[in-house]
């Protein structure tokens, strides 16, 4: 079979000396930046971008998939040693996990977590080499209509659908939006939002404003509540080694994850928090042990940790075969090939399949790498985790700085990084999510473009969009996504009267 | 924004910070229509480049709308009391590494007055240690990265040294 084949050769280019180099120094990376508190997977990737400037974009790509993976496994040691989720993907982990770690069982809480992990890592990978080529074949046939409705649903999903207030997830994406127009239009070169300033010209770029929002806003929020509890950190005491009795009650947990997990990853409605809470439900719910749920039971971290990774490879599928990132950590995914002039689609496993493949391939090998190296360098880890707070925020902030003095050192970009971090900070004492300005500022312009050449091919007419089968249907999901929340809501409100 | 006293909001009352977010918006949506009038139209089919920015526009409104009904119902969700001073602090360090990088100084100076400057915010009073320690890991940094990794970062008096 033709998936086998590219398989084996994208095999063939990641076992390269080099290569396998480049994905152990991504796994370690990504581990070691993802174990710190406050630090989630996307950022984690923001932060690492500079780092791979130098290399070729095939290595660079590889030493990715090592950080993506890499950063997932340190945000599940964070959740479960000091109760603190990077992000909400790994909330469930942390209700179990950490009280786990509290009853002095946190070496079994990481070891299901980690080979939880890779298991269902392994199997949405395998799922994504095989749903990819599929998915291909069909999106080469989209038009540009076709594209930009896409678009339109995932906008919708990522900020309207799933968030806890439409209102507010739009509002995100609107900014995001905003910010996608700056610089200059592709299509006719007049400059839009530039405001006379040379550097604002080039758009603001995306490793910017996830850096700013992400680190220094994340920063400037935990330091404005400091007087709030401190976080504590629960020791790793006692054996590292599941029991026959913990391997019995993970194994499927871990393969129902899988099954919760990669497909909602994979459609573009993106979010790992739907899958997570779900496994988390459902183990509960089914689990033979209902008195441990809430104390520590090891079900409540198999699923959801096995939820959240496989999830994280569904959302590969949209992004590698659509170019659709359904999440902050896709759409950092995105900024990577595009700092290559890479642009992820149907043509890219046409045009460059040893990239796209290769990279396929090295998440299988970051995988097991993860597997082989986190469980005897916990001790590392756990260090890490006990840097003092003033020095490790500091620290993430001189990272932080560095980046983008690094790639743009001029006076603007960093003020729009101060800016962009005094945003995230309001964002989150406001309650506003993040994600989404960060999918607007990248997809924005893509979807402007798309439907401007549709409008041109069609001489202007807008009827385009609703003329092309494809098109109409996704237009009609994305309204449909838009108005459910505010349906529901006013049912909710409904029923709640009556009762 | 930082500066507004803590309050616990209850429940449906008029949440001031919710309607200064809604005319924030408002704000943002004429800078759009603005910017968005200046540009020639010169495009013969379809969509100019001065479309999108009013559809955003547009957009942009309806939210501030919503988000003024939000706060004119009280429905925002309970904020945390905060403590403006480490904010500060943080914000007041950013400026100072903008203001040493634009004058020249350097990354291993812009570098360090921001981590000293955080590293205060989060509690220390070792500011001449801390300072020690800041110089010494972001010279570390600057030779990982500009020598091994041949990243060009700023050079100031400090790094001629180097």
């Amino acid at each position: 079979m033709d998936t086998f084949a590219a398989l084996a050769h994208g095999m063939a280019v990641a076992m390269q000396p080099m290569n396998l180099l480049y994905a152990l120094i991504g796994v370690f990376l990504g581990t070691a930046v993802g174990v710190l508190p406050g630090i989630g997977p996307a950022l984690t990737v923001a932060l690492l971008l500079p780092v791979t400037y130098k290399l070729d974009p095939g290595g660079s790509l590889i030493m990715f998939a090592g950080i993506y993976y890499g950063g997932m496994y340190g945000g599940s040691t964070t959740a479960i040693l000091i109760n603190t989720p990077g992000e909400s993907a790994s909330m469930a982990t942390a209700l179990e996990g950490n009280k786990m770690a509290k009853a002095g069982r946190g070496g079994p809480a990481l070891a299901t977590s980690a080979i939880g992990s890779f298991v269902a890592g392994t199997i949405a990978t395998i799922g994504l080499a095989f749903l990819a080529p599929w998915l291909v074949d069909f999106a080469v046939r989209f038009g540009p209509e076709d594209y930009f409705a896409l678009m339109c649903v995932a906008f919708v999903t990522v900020s309207a659908t799933f968030g806890d207030s439409p209102v507010r997830g739009l509002t995100s994406l609107f900014i995001g939006l905003t910010l996608g127009l700056v610089g200059i239009d592709k299509l006719t070169g007049q400059a839009r939002l530039a405001f006379g300033i040379p550097e604002l010209l080039d758009g603001v770029e995306v490793t910017t404003l996830a850096v700013g929002l992400f680190a220094v806003g994340e920063a400037l929020y935990v330091a404005s509540r400091r007087h709030h509890a401190e976080e504590k950190l629960e020791p790793v005491r006692g054996s590292l080694w599941m029991t026959r009795e913990d391997w019995q009650r993970s194994w499927k947990p871990w393969l129902r994850g899988t099954l919760f997990g990669f497909p909602i990853g994979a459609l573009p409605a993106g979010g790992a928090e739907i899958p997570t809470f779900l496994s988390y439900s459902t183990e509960r719910r089914l689990t033979k042990h209902p008195e441990e749920f809430g104390k520590g039971a090891i079900e409540g971290v198999a699923g959801p940790e096995a939820a959240n990774n496989a999830s994280a490879a569904g959302t590969l599928v949209p992004l590698l075969t659509l170019g659709l990132p359904t999440s902050a950590t896709a759409a950092m995914m995105l900024a990577g090939f595009q700092q290559y002039g890479l642009n992820p689609g149907p043509l890219l496993f046409a045009e460059r399949p040893d990239l796209v493949w290769g990279l396929i391939a090295s998440l299988f090998i970051a995988n097991g790498m993860l597997l082989v190296l986190n469980l005897p360098l916990v001790g590392l880890w756990v260090r890490l985790l006990a840097i003092p707070q003033p020095w490790l925020y500091a620290g993430i902030l001189v990272f932080a700085t560095m980046g983008t003095i690094a790639a743009k050192p001029s006076v603007v970009e960093l003020s729009m990084l101060a800016a962009f971090g005094v945003m995230g900070f309001l964002m989150r004492r406001f309650d506003f999510p993040i994600a989404p300005v960060v999918i607007g500022l990248i997809l924005g312009p893509i979807a402007e473009s798309q439907l401007r050449r549709a409008l041109a091919i069609s001489l202007g007419d807008p009827m385009v969009l609703l003329q092309s089968p494809m098109s109409a249907t996704l237009l009609g999901v994305a309204l449909i996504a838009l108005l459910a929340p505010f349906v529901l809501r006013g049912l909710g409100r409904f029923k709640a009267n009556e009762d | 924004m930082p500066s507004e006293n803590p309050v616990h909001t209850p429940a449906r009352r008029v949440d001031r910070a919710g309607v200064v977010i809604a005319a924030a918006l408002a704000v943002l949506a004429a800078v759009l229509v603005w910017d968005a009038s200046k540009l020639p139209s010169t495009t013969m089919y379809g969509m100019g480049p001065e479309a999108m920015p009013v559809v955003i526009a547009i957009g942009l409104v309806i939210l501030a709308v919503g988000n003024l009904i939000d706060a004119l119902r009280g429905k925002l969700p309970p904020r945390e009391s905060m403590d403006p001073k480490p904010v500060w602090l943080i914000i007041g360090g950013l400026a100072l590494l903008i203001a040493i990088i634009g004058f020249g100084g350097g990354f291993i100076l812009a570098t360090s007055a921001l981590f000293v400057t955080t590293s205060a915010a989060f509690g220390r009073r070792a500011v001449l240690a801390d300072t020690a320690i800041a110089l010494v890991i972001t010279t570390l940094i600057y030779l990982a990265f500009d020598k091994l990794l041949t990243l060009s970062l700023p050079a100031g008096p400090l790094e001629r040294l180097l």
